[in-house]
């Protein structure tokens, strides 16, 4: 407890806000502090407390101005863990606290519980050493993936392991698959929050799952069909209205889906940090297996992390290994960092591009690619990692993959690439009516 | 099955808030120059529905935005961007006199707004879309503590952060019981706030003293999370005189300013608090009934103003005092009462203590904004069993507009005077 002092000398009662303090995932929040004295040296920090116990923060040095206010959405840091104005940086620039385990990675499991941070403000421009001063003021702040309303729904029937999220209302909405990549596990963020924006995204577990679990064999297309049946049978669904969205090795079945299945008729396509480039004969176990006869192909940085991306290169011209995108007839957004390090999504996104073009069905295709932005392409502001530790699936090796990128430039791509992909989204699952089918009212 | 068009979108921003902060309702994908009926749906902690609706039209592009198009009827017209909130009522078929207070500050008010074709019979429809928005008394962070003291029985919120904090002392009227919801919603804007219960519900009878509050304004400004020279007072109706009390006449404390809600100002010395129930039965002659036969009680006020044995004296303030007052109050003449005060406050020397807001078309009954505005609600009369439905006053758009005004400067006043600095624009 501060000593008592006269009334003149006594701290500030600085006042810190974070206006929403309850805010959706990729919802932008202004922080202001104010009452502080003029022109005042403060450090902003952000401490969050992850699932596995691990401890994260952020923190930028700002000056307060004449009138003792601090906004940082209006005003420019100018050392920190990141600098500039940057009105969401105190989130994307997180990072494990010094001393941390490496190889770490945020990833949110539990949905329906917010992630709360604690954003506080210090005198000075502290850089290490927060827990041992008090902080002039704190507040904390909470972030969902789940808005109000939203419904979490576990899929085990036909086989499968998957959650659906239903947005709010009575719908019928349009639905989702939503993939990850190779490091399998159900993983429900990404659907949670395309649900609070009106999609019935089910999130699908594909490579660890039930099925794989029990036989140790990969699934096959059925399993896809079967989770796409589900939806287009489920009464708050609109059953012509289903897109996939797929990352990395998701992107893989994502396109093999868009172009060839018969009974998968998709609506639109998303492709992030991923290629076309697989054998065309069988699925995921074949095209694991080509990953695997290429991993001679592997490199490592001097700080033995694992660079994957050599593995497809160079992009083959035997159209036997490569999914066929002139026959694409449904729209396609493909997303990729300039910088990825873990696929050659750049190559393959230059390489899908120029095959439209010459099968003229390239205005089919949203081509959307970022400069040193890496391979995790996550929702907007949430921390990158440039590399992670990962278990592959197939091999349960624990290995430090190098995904790539830096840290503003990929923080910018998140934010730029999340708001494209919702208004394709919106776009294609929401307006207009297909040409053949007649104009009906609401 | 296969050929049904994509619904309308319905969106609220924020989806999660503050009861205090205003939030944008946008309805997209509609057919493009349709009627619209969007409507607020809430179910009270007491299983009651209560609803607001507007009736628009759409754009060319299929868009309503309640916070930019207008409203041609329903429980609101023009633009009111907030008035799903503070023009709910009670659904057709409901109990009458009722009234909506939350109870419980831990969890959030939840309510579900919803759009609908046409302006006629929307609630025999399914809507075309809804969205579910949560309006929360306490911000994230804002710690809830029991106080269980001999004399003092309460709730004390504290903002997160390290703190100190400056203190409000908040001290409700008649029939509440213990309200915690304002008391959550100041600390939530940074004041440590504790709410005293002192009257049951449904009772004016009280057993504590003036010594009693006292006593809480200690607790308060001893705890050590707040700043022990930064405490004010926040009282309503009849809080009011406790509220006045303590800043004119106490002699164990001193709050560094005070608000007053609806004031009143008069009390039975010889018992006390205790005894302004027996004060106030004594002109019960004097409550009138008006059309709907609703109690109309300001006369019983107006006969005390010159019957009443003591008045706190307010010719002894010592710090600043903001009356809020609504011009249409049925239930208490607030006016006349603010007048006599500035009379006395003025032949003191003292006008400079003093601020006034007074509200025209405004009632008793002046809660955080958004509130739902009650023009007469029900009140079991403790003692008879008895109910009547008491007249508070107050025209339903002027009263929420004058809520959200005096929230707004309340806050900045209470802001002024317990922060530090004083050239503070917050």
């Amino acid at each position: 407890m501060p000593q008592q002092l006269k009334m003149e000398e006594k701290p500030c009662c600085v006042a810190l806000s974070v206006q929403p303090s309850r805010g959706l995932v990729d919802e932008k929040f202004v922080v202001l502090v104010q009452n502080t004295v003029p022109s005042c040296p403060l450090t902003i920090h952000a401490s969050h407390q992850c699932e596995d116990g691990h401890s994260w923060h952020a923190f930028a040095h700002y000056t307060s101005d004449a009138s003792g206010v601090i906004n940082v959405s209006e005003d420019c840091s100018v050392g920190g863990t990141y600098s500039g104005v940057e009105a969401m940086g105190l989130l994307w620039s997180l990072k494990p606290v010094p001393g941390s385990k490496p190889g770490l990675r945020m990833r949110k499991k539990n949905v329906q519980a917010p992630m709360v941070i604690t954003i506080s403000v210090y005198k000075g421009h502290l850089t290490e050493g927060f827990g041992d001063q008090v902080p002039l003021a704190g507040t904390e702040v909470e972030r969902w993936y789940m808005a109000p309303g939203v419904r979490r729904i576990a899929v085990t029937e036909d086989g499968l392991t998957a959650t659906l999220f239903l947005p709010s209302g009575p719908g019928p909405f349009p639905g989702l698959l939503d993939l990850w990549g190779g490091g399998g596990q159900l993983v429900e963020y990404r659907a949670a929050l395309l649900a609070s924006h009106g999609i019935a995204a089910m999130a699908l577990d594909y490579l660890t799952c039930k099925y794989t679990m029990e036989t140790g064999k990969m699934v096959e297309q059925d399993y896809f069909e079967a989770a796409y049946t589900f939806l287009q049978k489920h009464p708050k669904v609109l059953s012509s209205r289903i897109a996939m969205l797929g990352l990395s090795l998701g992107t893989s079945i994502t396109l093999k889906t868009a172009v060839y299945s018969e009974v998968m008729k998709l609506r639109c396509a998303v492709s992030i940090s991923g290629s076309h480039v697989q054998p065309l004969d069988g699925f995921l176990k074949e095209t694991l297996g080509y990953f695997n006869e290429n991993s001679g192909k592997t490199c490592f940085t001097e700080d033995n992390e694992a660079i994957w991306r050599n593995l497809l290169l160079p992009i083959p011209t035997d159209p036997s290994l490569k999914v066929d995108v002139g026959k694409l007839q449904c729209p396609l957004m493909l997303i990729v960092g300039e910088d990825d390090q873990n696929w050659c999504a750049y190559e393959s996104a230059m390489d899908i591009k120029e095959m439209m073009e010459r099968a003229g069905n390239s205005h089919l295709l949203t081509l959307l690619s970022y400069p040193n932005a890496g391979h995790l392409i996550e929702p907007p502001y949430t921390p990158h990692a440039r590399s992670s530790l990962f278990r592959d699936v197939k091999s349960r090796q624990m290995l430090m993959a190098l995904w790539g990128g830096q840290t503003l430039e990929h923080s910018r791509a998140q934010e730029d690439a999340w708001r494209k992909l919702l208004v394709f989204l919106r776009k294609n699952l929401y307006g207009g009516v297909k040409s053949t089918s007649p104009l009906s009212n609401l | 099955m296969s050929l049904r068009s994509p619904p309308p979108i319905l969106s609220v921003r924020p989806s999660r808030a503050l009861v205090d902060e205003p939030f944008e309702v946008l309805v997209e994908n509609l057919p493009p120059g349709g009627p619209v009926t969007v409507r607020s749906l809430h179910r009270s902690e007491d299983g009651d529905d209560w609803e607001a609706y507007g009736h628009y039209v759409s754009d060319h592009s299929g868009k309503v935005s309640v916070s930019e198009d207008l409203s041609f009827g329903g429980t609101f017209s023009g633009k009111q961007p907030m008035a799903l909130l503070w023009s709910m009522r009670p659904v057709p078929g409901s109990r009458s006199g009722l009234r909506l207070r939350k109870l419980k500050v831990t969890t959030p008010m939840l309510v579900n707004i919803s759009v609908y074709r046409g302006h006629n019979d929307f609630r025999d429809q399914t809507p075309l879309a809804s969205a579910i928005t949560e309006r929360w008394y306490m911000a994230p962070g804002v710690h809830r503590v029991d106080i269980r003291e001999e004399e003092v029985q309460g709730t004390l919120f504290i903002p997160p952060g390290p703190g100190p904090f400056p203190g409000v002392v908040d001290i409700w009227g008649g029939w509440g019981g213990l309200l915690e919801y304002r008391s959550a919603l100041l600390a939530s804007r940074g004041f440590a706030s504790l709410t005293v219960e002192y009257l049951k519900p449904g009772e004016l009878q009280t057993d504590l003293e003036f010594s009693s509050f006292e006593a809480a304004f200690n607790i308060l400004k001893d705890h050590p999370k707040v700043l022990s020279d930064r405490v004010g007072v926040l009282g309503s109706s009849a809080g009011s005189i406790v509220t006045l009390y303590l800043a004119a006449e106490s002699t164990a404390v001193q709050p560094r300013c005070v608000v007053c809600i609806s004031n009143a100002n008069c009390y039975p010395h010889e018992s006390g608090l205790s005894g302004i129930q027996h004060l106030l039965a004594k002109k019960f002659d004097k409550i009138r009934l008006d059309e709907n036969n609703h109690e109309i009680w300001r006369g019983i006020g107006l006969a005390l103003l010159d019957d009443a044995p003591y008045k706190v004296d307010m010719g002894k303030i010592r710090s600043p005092v903001l009356l809020v007052n609504g011009l249409d109050d049925q239930n208490w003449p607030v006016l006349e009462t603010a007048d006599r005060m500035a009379q006395v406050v003025g032949a003191a020397g003292k006008a400079h203590l003093l601020y006034r807001l007074d509200y025209p078309n405004t009632g008793h009954q002046i809660e955080p904004p958004f509130s739902p505005h009650f023009r007469a609600t029900n009140l079991a009369i403790d003692g008879t069993k008895d109910k009547a439905i008491l007249l508070w006053g107050g025209e339903t758009k002027a009263h929420s507009e004058a809520q959200e005004d005096s929230w707004k400067k309340i806050l900045s006043f209470l802001r002024q005077h317990l922060y530090c600095s004083p050239k503070a624009k917050i």
